[in-house]
């Protein structure tokens, strides 16, 4: 049995105006992520990859369709329910200049989801100390706020809240996408690094192939709200059978002229057996 | 800020240019400590703490009552024993009902204002942070209350509230809350959408935690410095209305006295004066006092800047060496400052020499707050005002551009020198249809007509791969998906066949698969108008696909540069190899196996 | 857009017809006290009741204005308790003597608060100091302070302009000129300190807009982007605040017209307050109702051409 089981999930925004019919998102998707495996989510903008996270989060309503996280369906759970949930799915976002508020020092928001736990203040403080050392920061940023830091150093600070409660799922919403290229590796390697230590699995949304192979076991791929593809991570990113996948990846400009000339070939072969069929 | 059903742009805050040209923000002395350098906030507060006590303590100060008559002392002047400031019409004493007037005032200023806080700020938090149908449910009762007439209600319900003041500032704070309501609740809805929200939602925060921790706070200050500004309103209504005659005549207050003292103008001039005089301290303290309470609390607030003032130089330009004439724009020891807000100025280019010959494709690459994007802006001549070019010159087309007037400049952008921005949402504006604001573009730098612009932007738009050039040009640009909007953006850019295209990370904020095209294009419209092109980026990937030649940047430096396959297959500088580096292997596959669900010590 | 006109057009409706029926339940409470004032001296308890029942006073709240409510959608807003002469005509020439204090002291704020606030916002420096300072002056010193100043200095002094008394613009508008223009002083400074400042603020930040760099680089004059770019984004926002100056001018000539003794809006509400003439008061509010709803679906209309965004919503 899977830790995280979603199965024809359908979520639909209500659209602006008055008798609009409401915008479906997600047309009836399905995942698994077992304990401790990471699951790449793959897709451009209008994809709905993010939706998925959010409706696992509970941030967004689902509008049919499952999701059971340990067996338990947590589809429609709201309130004090979904609170519980808190212990054992957390998240780390995008941007690292507006997930964290401005005006809390780092160690209040690293102390702030342990405290909704039931923990003391001073145990707060001890965990707070070691959640730091787990991400790589000095203790000394306990007093400091989030503006004195890099966007790399708060994305670790992010991830350090996200491990507080000590969850079995975090979601990953594209969470080196806003970083620089050298810190981009650096906190990829830590997130690895945080899933051999601790187990935790990773439903790990980007729209960048590479990254999503870098840290991913197996890889869904997603399209306007469909999934296209799903598979070993390897399988998918290097060769995939569906041919938007292709596309996908024959588009991402590769970081050598010579190989990155073959790519644009191949893309233009692609594109004009497309334009044949 | 993303449009939800924008398919091909994606939102990807890379902190650049507006980071490094940011005055400082509020820094971290708390807010009452700022106050108190102030010297405007300290002598408002202080005059406006003495005139309270004063009310306060007026049983001590005077044994008059208000309206105690004493038929001896009508228009008594002043200095008349026992009359301090003299007495008015009905031989009541001025400073007496002076001082009672203050506690009038106070009462007014604190029931209009906490009645208009409270409701207002209730309203906003309420109607901001809940759902759609208690935003519109408050929407709805909020604008009612905007509906009635103001001040003019206050008049017909006289019969109702009988004129004494209280229950008619109780209704008037009830009138000033809608403009509470609406600060309240665009600041929640702000925050609302914050991602720090929703994080701590998933930490499992409740719905009243958040509101009190995060959303709060950011509240806190305006509904303060509203305060400020709500009490001298308050205050001045009263006191107009007293003045009207609204009211009983039992209750002293400024606006009566100013009445009666008008009616005395000419028998005793000094009536009027006195009540005048404290009316017109009060509210200029109020006023300056939340002047001073929002610079406290917001810092300081983005500077008037001249747009096309030329930037400051400290050199005047002149080439010292011979230009070598095959090289379209020659870029030697460039630096660039901005002040600091503690005095001095602060480096963020530095020495960059850069050199792109006619028809090549650079690729100027480094990571955020390398400067890349300020070398551009220079090269335009549209860095922000607070720029400061402190040396170096860049020489295109034989003419130095540093120092050179706007007038010349402008003759030089849009004809031979074009731009395409990094985000193409935000550069277009909102109000204008596309087509016409690539008209108004094309026409700015050529002596073409309306209709021939027309047709070279309908034509144009064709060019750059849009399906339907005709409704592109008549769309808004909320209308377009990110993608359209980019192509029209180039579209304009190559109107005039530019001899040189400057490119700030054109497709960094689009789609992968709408960048490859965007790419395609941009190499295609090169071969076809033989245009250089300054390719500003932090993507290896873009450059090895379309650069000829690659300059690297760090910390405002060129530290390397060379052709595209030079730099690839041998990079020097150890920054260089350490970018590389970092650059995930195309074959990286996660190796290990994800390890048995582990139960135990993690629960 | 003319689903959007229509949508404001039924909203504003709704709301003035709430508004006139809650100032009529707020009322209902004093309608034996008006009795009373009518009476004078010799009412007993007997008389007034009789008056009530004469005049349909003692129906339900509800009955009673809806029946008002029918009569004034045809025009007939009944008659005053004092002189049974028809309400409507007196009530639209004070309207008018007020609006037309109000309209050209709109007209002036707006021309003058643009141009000092484009003109600090795109030259910065000393002209953006300038204008702060002007704007702080008319912030501070009160509206009416000003007034009574002013007509000592102007009127009193100087005798340059009649203290007291209003000429219509129809009978001779040069002394319709000088009559308002001491009053119409006091209004613009007042607005002018407000809706500059806000003009500036916006205009300042238009201009740091990513679009304004962009519409430089194709070579577009500077002065073309002020006006016909940034003026026009930050106009939107402008507009409303405008919208929000005018009702409180509309508040502020009720007190001011009082210093210049002009027949105006205000004095007649506080009359017909005092005295507890019901169907004047019924008229005074249904008419400055209609005024603040032609004005906000002014402005939103206007928003709406200027602004297409707001359009959709």
């Amino acid at each position: 049995m899977s830790l995280l089981e979603v199965r024809d999930l359908r979520v639909a925004f209500p659209a602006r105006g008055f008798r609009a019919a409401p915008n479906e998102v997600l047309h009836g998707v399905s995942l698994d992520v077992a304990a401790g495996e990471t699951l790449g989510l793959v897709g451009e903008s209008g994809s709905g990859k993010t939706t998925i996270g959010r409706a696992v989060l509970g941030l967004v309503r689902a509008s049919g369709g499952s999701i059971r996280f340990d067996g338990e369906d947590i589809t429609t759970v709201s309130g004090a329910a979904r609170r519980k949930l808190s212990k054992d799915i957390q998240v780390v976002f995008q941007d690292p200049y507006t997930s964290l508020n401005p005006a809390m020092t780092i160690g209040d928001i690293l102390a702030e989801p342990l405290i909704v736990q039931g923990a003391t203040g001073r145990d707060a403080r001890a965990q707070v100390r070691t959640l730091l050392d787990q991400v790589g920061l000095p203790s000394d940023a306990i007093e400091r706020l989030p503006r004195e830091f890099s966007g790399g150093q708060r994305q670790r600070v992010a991830i350090a809240r996200a491990l507080a409660p000590r969850p079995r799922l975090i979601v990953c919403d594209e969470p080196v996408s806003a970083l620089d290229l050298s810190t981009q590796a650096r906190v990829l390697d830590l997130f690895v690094e945080i899933q051999r230590a601790t187990g935790v699995a990773y439903l790990f949304v980007s729209h960048d192939l590479t990254v999503v192979r870098h840290i991913s076991h197996r890889v869904a791929v997603l399209y306007r709200g469909d999934m296209v593809e799903t598979g070993p991570a390897a399988k998918v990113t290097s060769d995939p059978d569906d041919p938007y996948t292709r596309k996908l990846l024959l588009a991402a400009p590769v970081a050598d002229p010579r190989r990155q000339q073959e790519r644009r070939l191949a893309r233009r072969a692609l594109m004009d057996a497309e334009r044949t069929a | 800020m993303t449009l939800p059903n924008d398919p091909t742009t994606r939102t990807v805050r890379v902190p650049g240019t507006e980071a490094i040209a940011t005055a400082t923000r509020s820094s971290r002395t708390p807010v009452w400590k700022k106050l108190l350098r102030d010297p405007q906030a300290v002598i408002t507060i202080s005059l406006l703490v003495i005139i309270v006590l004063l009310g306060l303590l007026t049983p001590f100060l005077t044994s008059h009552g208000p309206n105690q008559t004493d038929l001896n002392a009508i228009n008594a002047p002043v200095g008349t024993p026992g009359f301090l400031l003299g007495a008015d019409e009905s031989g009541r004493d001025i400073f007496a009902r002076l001082l009672h007037s203050i506690n009038t005032a106070v009462i007014a200023a604190l029931l209009g204002t906490s009645v208009a806080l409270v409701v207002g700020v209730l309203g906003g938090l309420v109607g901001g942070y809940f759902g759609r149908i208690t935003q519109s449910a408050t929407e709805w009762i909020f604008s009612l209350i905007m509906t009635f007439p103001g001040v003019l209600l206050l008049i017909i319900l006289m019969p109702v509230t009988r004129g004494d003041y209280r229950p008619t500032m109780l209704i008037f704070g009830v009138l000033l809350a809608p403009g509470i309501y609406r600060i309240v609740r665009n600041l929640v809805l702000g925050v609302k959408n914050e991602l720090y929200v929703d994080a701590a939602r998933v930490s499992g925060l409740g719905n009243l935690r958040i509101l009190g921790r995060h959303v709060l706070f950011v509240v806190r200050g305006p509904i303060i410095i509203a305060a400020a500004f709500l009490a001298g309103t308050s205050i001045g209504v009263q006191s107009g209305l007293a003045f009207l005659g609204v009211g009983s005549i039992e209750i002293p207050s400024f606006g009566a006295m100013i009445a009666s003292g008008f009616r005395n103008l000419y028998i005793a001039p000094t009536q009027f004066l006195w009540p005048s005089l404290l009316l017109g301290v009060i509210t200029a303290s109020l006023v300056l006092l939340g002047n001073s309470l929002r610079d406290a609390f917001e810092g300081a607030k983005p500077k008037a800047a001249r747009i096309g003032a030329a930037p400051s130089t400290e050199r005047t330009a002149g080439a010292d060496e011979a230009v070598d004439a095959r090289n379209l724009v020659e870029i030697r020891n460039l630096a660039i400052a901005y002040p600091q807000a503690s005095g001095g100025i602060a480096e963020v280019v530095r020495g960059v020499d850069l050199k792109i010959n006619r028809g090549e494709v650079v690729g100027l690459v480094g990571e955020s707050g390398s400067g890349k994007s300020q070398t551009a802006f220079a090269t335009l001549g549209v860095l922000p005002n607070e720029a400061i070019i402190t040396s170096g010159s860049i020489v295109f087309d034989g003419q130095e551009l540093v120092g050179l007037s706007e007038a010349r400049m402008r003759t030089l952008r849009g004809r031979e020198i074009a731009y395409i921005p990094q985000e193409p949402m935000s550069n277009l504006d909102p109000s204008y249809r596309v087509g016409v604001q690539l008209v108004e573009g094309v026409r700015s730098s050529s002596s073409m007509s309306k209709a021939e612009a027309k047709d070279l932007v309908l034509s144009l738009l064709a060019r750059v791969g849009i399906a339907d050039p005709q409704r592109t040009f008549d769309s808004y640009p909320h209308e377009i998906s990110g993608g359209m909007a980019q192509r029209a953006l180039i579209a304009g850019a190559v109107a005039s066949r530019p001899k040189l295209l400057i490119a700030d990370e054109p497709t960094t904020a689009l789609d992968v698969t709408v960048q490859a095209e965007i790419l395609d294009l941009l190499r295609d419209l090169q071969a076809e108008l033989d245009m250089a092109v300054l390719l500003v980026t932090h993507n290896f990937g873009v450059v090895a696909d379309v650069c000829d030649r690659i300059a690297v940047m760090q910390n405002g430096s060129i530290v390397e540069a060379g052709t595209t396959l030079e730099i690839f297959d041998h990079p020097q500088h150890p920054y260089t190899q350490m970018l590389l580096g970092s650059i995930l292997e195309e074959e990286s596959v996660r190796a290990d196996a994800p390890p048995a669900a582990v139960e135990g010590d993690t629960k | 857009m003319t689903l959007y006109i229509l949508r404001r057009l039924l909203t504003g409706l709704v709301l003035a017809l709430l508004v006139t029926f809650i100032t009529f339940l707020l009322l209902g409470s004093s309608f034996e006290a008006a009795a009373y004032t009518i009476l004078g001296p010799s009412a007993t308890p007997q008389s007034v009741a009789d008056l009530m029942n004469a005049r349909g006073w003692d129906r339900p709240l509800v009955v009673q204005y809806f029946e008002w409510l029918l009569h004034a959608v045809q025009g007939d807003f009944g008659v005053s308790v004092y002189t049974s002469l028809p309400v409507a005509p007196s009530v639209i020439q004070r309207l008018l003597v007020t609006l037309s204090l109000i309209v050209p002291a709109l007209l002036i704020t707006a021309v003058l608060s643009t141009l000092l606030g484009v003109w600090a916002a795109s030259r910065g420096g000393a002209a953006d100091r300038t204008a702060q300072v002007i704007s702080l002056v008319g912030y501070i010193v009160p509206g009416l302070l000003l007034a009574i100043g002013l007509v000592v200095i102007f009127s009193v002094q100087l005798k340059w302009l009649p203290a007291t008394g209003f000429t219509p613009l129809t009978d001779d508008p040069l002394a319709w000129v000088r009559s308002i223009t001491i009053p119409v002083i006091v209004l613009v400074v007042g607005g002018v300190a407000n809706l500059a400042a806000q003009v500036r603020g916006r205009m300042i930040d238009e201009l740091r807009r990513d679009y304004v760099r962009t519409l430089r680089t194709r070579g577009v004059s500077t002065s073309s982007i002020v006006i016909r770019h940034a003026l026009r984004n930050a106009g939107s926002p402008a507009l409303t605040v405008l919208s929000l100056e005018f009702i409180s001018m509309f508040g502020s000539s009720l007190i001011i017209e009082n210093v210049f003794a002009l027949p105006g809006y205000g004095s007649f509400a506080f009359n017909a307050s005092l005295q507890g003439d019901i169907p004047v008061i019924m008229a005074i509010t249904a008419f400055g109702v209609l005024l603040v709803f032609v004005v906000n679906l002014i402005t939103d209309l206007a928003n709406g051409w200027l602004n297409p965004k707001a359009r959709v919503q």
